[in-house]
């Protein structure tokens, strides 16, 4: 094993920024995408993610118009790509948390190089959940009936139901995630502004660093809110994805009521993040010259969590089954073989080789640490963990209690396309964001350097 | 104004030099100052002798809060103003209203965090005499200031200036308010 990553002398433990930098060169290279003029890629996949954009906005007008029927929806299967796709995204954002919040308690400072990318991930992911939790009431202009508010029907809504729950949880964690992100952000903006060379952007990240100034006086309070939020979002995330799962496990359907789905929703949401970070990480680094900040004791780190979270999924799908077996219930033994060899048996294995085999090649760290290879596993793990989804929700909806009423659910080009457009949404905004916000957490990553400590230089360890 | 001058500023090179320098300052007696760092400093607090932060008690006030309304809302929505038995349940479900109270006490903690955290650091303040000086520009990117407040007791545009030199203090210059 690697001693090195594991010393606890900190003058041998691994580096985290390579190539010599200075405090005053991070702020270069962090700020240069944003001060440079924006490259033609930029702009072309800016372009294209827009197209996307407006693609989505076309089928949800369209989904407003005319009903939920333009879905393939139908009994018995009521949820369909609406709810998978809105797992998927919600997932996708936990990462973002569990690298913002969890190692920041964890104190791994490796995590500054990649906590605002992830965490802008989380942000621009659970907008695109929100978004189909919107629309797929089917009625998007009556959705403030889920919110408690005094009304003229004198109507509110069940808090007895995980629905109600995971509203609050889903529009908590946007809230908490999109402060968090703004709070960490602040000091970098101060940073934008003292270094701004035009009046307009010197104007509106003075605004947006409120005046920020580096006092220690501040600093103070800002490390406590930090750890605050950090210790808030903690059980938050947790608490979002098993709200999220209850949403199945409190049903009394085969397949989906089962006591181990909020641990293993969680793992699976944290699985698939990473993917995501992974995927997106790799291209910015290469494209922003990075390297020295995302080195590959970064895209190693996490590869290794990747590992750990798909094999815990693993376990989780193995246990499925024992358990499907062990209660003698047969409508549970049932759903779990119609998983695996019914109608959907092609959905089932793509997900189990896409999160349980492939990602089992990083256990060779010639696979961890070669950069096309692990790339075309977060791919492969973003594509499984959307079809785990997929086969939760839809192999369980398909076969229900009354054999007559079996169905066969294939989407409509709606639901293609409007899935085709969330990603539209979401590379929208992370393209606006890679342009006119640091990517990389500048003070933080600072803060960790060698020279930031205060005893920098003095020789008493020699 | 009678008092035009808002204080002394001076650069340091290294977190290191800052933190002692403001070791010196405290031990002088000095009680308006201020050091400015691009990221914060171990051992600062103590340095400059401040006192704990107290947003962590704002946060618990704000988050019993949370967790009470909560509570309430719920157990008001569905024992008086919203009776309905869904699946036989009892109207008060206490059981079932434990996520939507941490989501709610969270929900307040955060909130008061973030806006608690800006309330105690007075921000948004787009004006501070410290933009003033031409030199302050690097203390968000690579610079490390010291500034003592001509408000403060022992404040002497001569002795300060002194003091701020023997602790390595470089570039320092006078602020106007």
């Amino acid at each position: 094993m690697d001693t090195q990553v594991f010393s606890e002398d900190p003058s041998r433990r691994q580096k985290l920024v390579l190539g010599g930098h200075t405090f005053a060169s991070i702020s270069d290279v962090v700020c240069k995408p944003i001060e440079d003029k924006a490259p033609t890629w930029w702009l072309i996949g800016l372009m294209a993610s827009l197209s996307f954009l407006l693609l989505l906005f076309s089928m949800l007008g369209y989904l407003v118009w005319e009903g939920i029927g333009i879905w393939g929806l139908n009994n018995p299967v009521m949820w369909g790509w609406d709810l998978v796709t809105f797992v998927f995204w919600i997932g996708i954002g936990h990462a973002g948390t569990l690298i913002s919040a969890i190692l920041f308690l964890f104190r791994q400072k490796w995590r500054t190089s990649i906590n605002r990318f992830a965490e802008a991930m989380t942000i621009f992911a659970v907008m695109c959940a929100g978004l189909y939790i919107g629309f797929h009431i089917g009625r998007f202009w009556v959705a403030y009936y889920l919110f408690p508010i005094p009304n003229s029907m004198q109507m509110w809504g069940n808090f007895r139901s995980p629905l109600l729950w995971d509203l609050f949880a889903v529009s908590t964690y946007f809230t908490i995630s999109l402060l968090f992100w703004y709070v960490g952000l602040v000091p970098d903006l101060a940073t934008l502004r003292d270094r701004a060379a035009t009046k307009t952007r010197k104007f509106v990240y003075a605004i947006l660093s409120m005046g920020w100034r580096g006092a220690n006086r501040h600093w103070q309070n800002y490390e406590r809110a930090y750890l605050i939020l950090a210790a808030l979002s903690t059980p938050l995330v947790l608490s979002v994805h098993s709200i999220v799962s209850f949403d199945f496990a409190a049903s009394q359907l085969p397949g989906w009521h089962t006591t181990i789905f909020p641990p293993y929703f969680v793992a699976g949401a944290i699985f698939s993040g990473f993917a995501m970070v992974m995927t997106l990480m790799l291209i910015a680094r290469e494209i922003f010259g990075l390297k020295d900040m995302v080195t590959l004791h970064h895209l190693e780190t996490m590869n290794k969590i990747i590992l750990a979270t798909g094999t815990m999924v693993g376990y989780a799908y193995a246990m499925e089954f024992f358990v499907a077996w062990y209660s003698g219930n047969e409508y549970e033994a049932f759903a779990f073989i119609n998983r695996a060899f019914g109608p959907y048996a092609w959905a089932y294995w793509t997900m189990v080789s896409s999160n349980v085999i492939f990602p089992q090649l990083f256990w060779f760290k010639k696979i961890r640490t070669h950069i096309p290879t692990m790339f075309v596993i977060s791919i492969i793990v973003n594509i499984g963990m959307w079809f785990e989804r997929f086969v939760i929700t839809v192999t369980s909806l398909h076969r229900d209690f009354l054999p007559s009423s079996w169905e066969y659910y294939s989407p409509t080009w709606v639901e293609v396309c409007q899935f085709l457009g969330s990603f539209g949404l979401f590379f929208t905004l992370f393209l606006l964001f890679l342009k006119f916000l640091p990517m990389i957490a500048i003070s933080e990553v600072k803060g960790i350097m060698p020279e930031a400590n205060p005893h920098h230089g003095e020789t008493h360890h020699g | 104004m009678a008092n035009e001058i808002y204080g002394l500023v001076a650069e340091f090179d290294t977190p290191g030099s800052l933190l002692r320098a403001a070791e010196g300052l405290r031990d002088f007696g000095y009680k308006k100052f201020e050091t400015y760092s691009p990221f914060p400093i171990h051992g600062m607090d103590a340095a400059m002798g401040l006192k704990d932060s107290i947003l962590g008690w704002i946060v618990f006030v704000f988050g019993a809060t949370g967790l009470t309304c909560g509570f309430l809302l719920q157990t008001w929505v569905s024992v008086y103003a919203y009776k309905i038995t869904v699946s036989g349940k009892p109207l008060f479900s206490f059981q079932a209203f434990v996520p939507v109270c941490f989501e709610v006490m969270i929900l307040f903690s955060g909130l008061a965090a973030v806006f608690g955290m800006f309330t105690l650091n007075s921000l948004p303040e787009l004006y501070h005499a410290m933009f003033n000086h031409p030199r302050f520009a690097i203390a968000s990117s690579h610079g490390f200031f010291v500034s003592v407040e001509a408000e403060d007791g022992l404040y002497s545009e001569v002795e300060t200036w002194q003091l701020l030199e023997k602790l390595g203090g470089k570039h320092i210059a006078t602020v106007e308010a």
